[in-house]
């Protein structure tokens, strides 16, 4: 075909309808453990997001919490007639509640840095691998130097010199998660990059951002995506781990690694639940967000197939 | 090869002046270094002698390379806590960290390369799907909570380990260590489990997609065809071809259990280098911060050479130099 030809070859309709990506949504579909997840995760979303219409207290605000109340085992009855059904820790704070509000700070502290770091992490692979040269020779190296050492150090080692706060804690992250996304973005663009539809895009004289925006990024988002599922539930986990160091969200915040360090000084003592409840919490949402990443993995991993 | 090392160590020595660039804009350039520096208590007169002594009036390369030039020394300030160099107090927690990171080393290859080959080689029997489903779990796990509820379960309600500290060591050369006695082996059992858990779910699933990859090779097939043993053939053929990729991860590992051992000590109050770090950042203690930052990137930086080193001797596959192009 020359260039001159008007003709088109072939119609392409929607990506919606490609048979594989049909095939893929169904094979997920049929798993059990890809439904119990997508449920549990569902239930887990909708809990956060209604948890401060329903739960039993307000973990927070000081005047509901009575000093009295303190390290009460769970099913314990309050004050007023209710039940403690996950016990308080030692200030009277309601467990339940607590893990409640916890879990949407997780969640949002997940939700963010993964977004920021995706933005920031593909625009730069996006930039690496269409420029190339110089730019893409410094760009990798930083991120070869990044990824050099593991992310607990690095976040560790950023927040002691940072200090406490969600802000910070949200920046540590996405300075130690923005490179994996750079590298992946990269490999997949450079793979793209010398095809026929970047080519006479070029040749159309698109600037150089609009061709990278909006004809290379859409078909590299792939496997970033997969990788930003797992990375969501890394990131909640880096938050728990960091809060509960001392170095992570300040402690007026209902931080589940808070909670669970909270309740370290009382295990020894047998009272168990001030740490377990919220480290299940904590599991649960990690687990199922693990599960459906490794499930989207293998089933997009065309060994699998 | 002398070229590739050659190389790899230019590389390297380019790691450890871009870490203590970043080093020493975050402690001494950004604000006043003086307050990180001299412990709030110090008298004026001990402030201006440290200002003098740093050259803090200096024009701020000339701070770099005064600052460069001390590290090279070996001197990285003195701890505001304790009171001695920064760099002997964390080589002093070095044995307990490492010990701990060795036994969690073995626990992982002990565990997780049979657990892998038996998940790879029955991938599609409700075993193998087990297996692969529980290494989820393994690695959802947060290593600090997991460690509590180690606790919770074998010292709290069980009662038969003890929940924390290192216990009796023995001095071999010189040095403390806890693999001569009964005590220091029921002190460790716990945290090294804690600490090599995740990584055995990882080393598990990377030898069992090995193993499914391994597999379905034409040398596989051929041997099998040839009616080689089934024991065999996973020995000689798969066994032999996986373990390259196995070993390398495990060597990097060693450097990231180095830093996960940071939650693992504070968990168990093990008396290691991660602990201090902690404890270090509770307390302001800067220079130990800093020291610590330049002494474990000087580990990594070695550790990663001496796996791309090792990577290129087990596999002749291995292109020592990228050739240029």
């Amino acid at each position: 075909m020359t260039p001159t030809d008007p003709e088109p070859t072939g119609t392409i309709g929607p990506l919606t309808d490609t048979p594989r990506r049909v095939a893929i949504l169904k094979k997920l579909r049929r798993r059990p453990t890809v439904r119990g997840s997508v449920i549990a995760l569902l239930i887990l979303i909708v809990v956060v997001m209604v948890a401060p219409y329903f739960a039993p207290q307000n973990p927070y605000d000081l005047a509901n919490l009575n000093l009295l109340d303190g390290r009460l085992a769970p099913r314990s009855p309050m004050m007023d007639g209710g039940t403690y059904w996950l016990g308080t820790d030692d200030q009277g704070r309601d467990m339940l509640s607590a893990i409640l509000y916890g879990l949407r700070i997780s969640v949002m502290v997940g939700l963010t840095t993964v977004a920021l770091a995706t933005t920031i992490g593909s625009l730069v692979g996006l930039v690496a691998a269409y420029v190339g040269g110089f730019v893409d020779a410094m760009l990798m190296r930083l991120v070869d130097f990044i990824l050099g050492f593991p992310t607990i150090l690095v976040a560790l080692v950023l927040l002691s010199m940072l200090g406490r706060g969600i802000d910070k804690v949200i920046l540590a992250l996405v300075i130690v998660q923005w490179a994996h996304y750079a590298r992946i973005m990269r490999s997949r663009a450079l793979q793209e990059r010398h095809k026929e539809y970047v080519e006479a895009a070029a040749n159309l004289g698109f600037p150089a951002w609009r061709i990278m925006l909006f004809h290379l990024l859409p078909n590299c988002l792939g496997p970033v995506m997969v990788f930003a599922t797992i990375q969501i539930a890394a990131a909640i986990v880096l938050e728990a781990t960091l809060s509960f160091l001392g170095v992570g969200v300040p402690v007026t915040e209902p931080s589940l690694g808070l909670l669970i360090a909270n309740g370290f000084q009382y295990l020894l003592s047998g009272d168990y639940w001030i740490s377990m409840f919220p480290g299940l919490a904590l599991l649960l949402l990690i687990l199922t967000i693990n599960i459906l990443g490794d499930r989207l993995r293998e089933s997009l991993d065309p060994r699998h197939a | 090869m002398a070229l590739f090392i050659l190389r790899r160590l230019i590389q390297s020595l380019f790691v450890l002046i871009a870490v203590s660039v970043v080093v020493f804009f975050a402690v001494y350039a950004v604000g006043d270094p003086i307050e990180l520096l001299v412990s709030p208590e110090a008298s004026m007169a001990d402030r201006q002698a440290m200002i003098a002594r740093l050259g803090l009036d200096l024009p701020v390369w000339q701070q770099y390379m005064s600052f460069l030039w001390r590290a090279l020394h070996g001197d990285l300030g003195n701890s505001f806590v304790h009171g001695i160099p920064a760099i002997s107090l964390i080589v002093q927690r070095i044995p307990a960290t490492f010990e701990l990171v060795v036994v969690a080393i073995f626990l992982t290859c002990a565990i997780g390369i049979p657990l892998g080959l038996v998940a790879g080689l029955y991938r599609d029997e409700p075993l193998g799907r087990g297996i692969m489903a529980t290494s989820i779990l393994g690695f959802s796990l947060p290593g600090f909570w997991q460690g509590m509820m180690l606790i919770l379960l074998f010292a709290v309600w069980l009662g038969l380990l003890p929940a924390s500290g290192r216990g009796e060591t023995v001095n071999v050369l010189g040095v403390p260590l806890s693999f001569f006695t009964a005590d220091g082996w029921s002190h460790m059992i716990l945290p090294a489990i804690n600490l090599a858990l995740a990584n055995i779910a990882l080393v598990l699933r990377l030898t069992a997609s090995g193993v499914v990859e391994a597999r379905s090779q034409d040398y596989v097939k051929f041997a099998r065809a040839k009616g080689v043993k089934p024991g065999r053939i996973v020995r000689r053929h798969i066994l032999r071809n996986i373990l390259i990729p196995v070993v390398t991860v495990v060597g990097m590992e060693f450097g990231s259990l180095i830093a996960y051992s940071t939650i693992t000590e504070s968990v168990f109050a093990w008396p290691g280098m991660g602990k201090l770090l902690i404890d270090s950042v509770y307390q302001l203690d800067r220079p130990v911060v800093v020291a610590y930052v330049m002494l474990v990137t000087l580990i990594f930086v070695l550790i990663n050479l001496v796996v791309d080193v090792l990577y290129a001797v087990l596999d002749p596959r291995v292109q020592l130099l990228a050739p240029a192009n």
